[in-house]
């Protein structure tokens, strides 16, 4: 067990490391996206098989996507780890992630349709990884509503923290039912994700996007992970001498 | 150890037929809600009968979520319940206690009542009977994993809608395949073995883990 | 490429740039919960210290 570690861990030692993190990695999300939207615009070209030029969504649609379901396995570590070392951190870390993870699900979907109405004439259909998305929407807002319901802060953190593990048991088996209704013949509506098929210059766009949304939702994680600090700690020494709570009285 | 199960068993049960009411609620609410959708889109024959899995399936989950609450909460309220996680038993083997008396008194009802929802549906004998054993196996999946979701909201103020929103997308695997199956049976295809033995699954996985995250989650709210 | 042409799309400008929009838009949101809600708590902070030293 390194030391180090659990020295990180103390949120008094995390929140100006937090602090002296973001401003880089809010750099780095609008290079990212920037150059990812960049190349997505103008070195592709303008049309993907049989899709036209509203293809480009696929851009913002696949990163917030790919966000919606690495936040929810995020979330779920830091639940773990929060239940087996009893660390306030990850708990904090595991609250801080479930909107982020919220709001990207809901892009997902509001992309999703915006590219179904032009693709496939409808802004809805209950293909099955549409239907997954929106029923992952609904698990993180059970885990936020929990999570806000219980005033005992303890208990609210490892209540949550049970039902996020309850979710990683059974959200796979909820994506596979809804992906196979009829277990005597297993089909796939939505488009395979052949990335072999697609022009190299849409993956690179893609993977530089979604690497911007991935730096974005670290930002803005630390960002809320930082006021949860200030919130849960405020009778605290260390939060009472930081200098943005001394300064201007 | 088992006897500390046939004892809780007994006590839920007892407890429960001083009050009838209670099991004839959930009867009722489920019957109910069956018999409001032919007045909500029509009493045509052919739709119904196309309904009929989706309804039985949503009714059950519905009737079984709003007896959830009450799973717990009287045992917390008198202080039973603290005394019972003393107890040198296993938590999670009372815990099975309690969900198996649960469902015997507002799951194994619904299934006794669906040859009604069958008449007022017109799905006819052999559907009928896929359908009681579709519920049959799936109904208690729903107990148990609702339960996990009663400990969790254990005396939180508008615990009951909590437990919906928690607990309701848990559900979608057995509605799927439970109404699935009774579709499949109405449509003809004899293949039914394929929904039974997932069903079976969910039933096995959730009489394993749940009561042991039902016991973790009602240590974590009764602290 | 023109201006125009690129915003036209390939007359898919409304479903492209609403989609684009939305999401911008969000994320926009989301940046500004955030630091309102650094700001509620600096201020609550604040007020604590200030009733410490009295």
């Amino acid at each position: 067990m390194n030391i180090k570690w659990f020295k990180y861990a103390a949120p008094s030692t995390f929140y100006p490391l937090a602090g002296r993190m973001i401003p880089w990695f809010w750099v780095s999300a609008i290079l990212f996206i920037g150059v990812g939207l960049y190349w997505g615009f103008f070195h592709t070209p303008g049309i993907l098989t049989d899709q036209k030029e509203y293809y480009r969504i696929i851009f913002p649609h696949v990163a917030s996507a790919w966000m919606s379901m690495w936040l929810y396995i995020v979330l779920v570590g830091w639940a773990l780890v929060g239940l087996i070392f009893q660390t306030r951190i990850s708990f904090m870390m595991a609250e801080a992630v479930a909107p982020t993870g919220a709001i990207m699900t809901f892009i997902a979907l509001v992309t999703g349709a915006f590219w179904g109405k032009t693709s496939w004439g409808t802004w809805w259909d209950w293909d099955p990884r549409m239907t997954s998305e929106l029923i992952l929407l609904f698990v993180y807002i059970g885990y936020m509503a929990l999570q806000s319901a219980i005033d005992d802060r303890r208990r609210a953190d490892r209540a949550s923290a049970v039902l996020a593990l309850v979710g990683a048991v059974t959200v796979p088996i909820i994506f596979w039912s809804v992906n196979c209704p009829d277990p005597n013949q297993c089909t796939a509506l939505h488009q395979q994700s052949g990335m072999g098929k697609v022009d190299p210059d849409i993956v690179i766009a893609m993977l530089v996007t979604s690497l911007g949304f991935w730096l974005y939702s670290f930002a803005i994680i630390f960002q809320r992970v930082r006021n949860i600090i200030l919130q849960r700690e405020r009778n605290t020494r260390w939060v009472m001498e930081l200098p943005e709570v001394k300064r201007g009285k | 150890m088992w006897r500390g199960f046939t004892t809780m068993l007994k006590r839920d049960l007892v407890l429960a037929m001083r009050r009838r009411t209670d099991i004839l609620t959930t009867l009722f609410f489920f019957i109910i809600v069956v018999s409001l959708f032919p007045l909500g889109v029509g009493t045509e024959k052919e739709i119904l009968r196309k309904m009929a899995p989706g309804v039985v399936w949503i009714a059950a989950l519905l009737a079984s979520m709003l007896a959830l609450e009450r799973l717990f909460a009287d045992d917390h309220a008198d202080g039973t319940l603290e005394q019972m996680l003393l107890t040198p038993q296993p938590v999670a083997l009372l815990v099975l206690a309690k969900v198996t008396a649960h469902w015997l008194l507002t799951g194994l009802p619904l299934v006794l009542i669906a040859p009604l929802v069958g008449l007022q549906y017109h799905v006819g004998g052999d559907v009928t009977l896929v359908m009681m054993q579709t519920l049959l196996i799936g109904t208690p999946v729903l107990s148990l994993i609702g339960a996990i979701g009663a400990a969790l909201t254990l005396g939180l103020r508008g615990g009951g809608i909590l437990i919906s929103l928690l607990i309701l997308p848990l559900y979608i695997p057995v509605l799927v395949y439970g109404s699935g199956a009774v579709a499949e049976s109405m449509a003809g295809g004899g293949e039914l073995g394929a929904y039974f033995q997932l069903l079976s699954a969910f039933l096995i996985l959730a009489l394993v883990f749940s009561p042991w995250a039902t016991a973790a989650a009602l240590k974590i709210s009764t602290e | 490429m023109t201006v125009q042409e690129f915003f036209h799309a390939g007359g898919y400008g409304f479903y492209l740039w609403s989609a684009f929009g939305i999401t911008a838009l969000v994320m926009i949101a989301e940046i500004l919960i955030v630091r309102a809600q650094r700001k509620t708590v600096l201020k609550r902070l604040k007020r604590l210290a200030r009733m410490e030293q009295q």
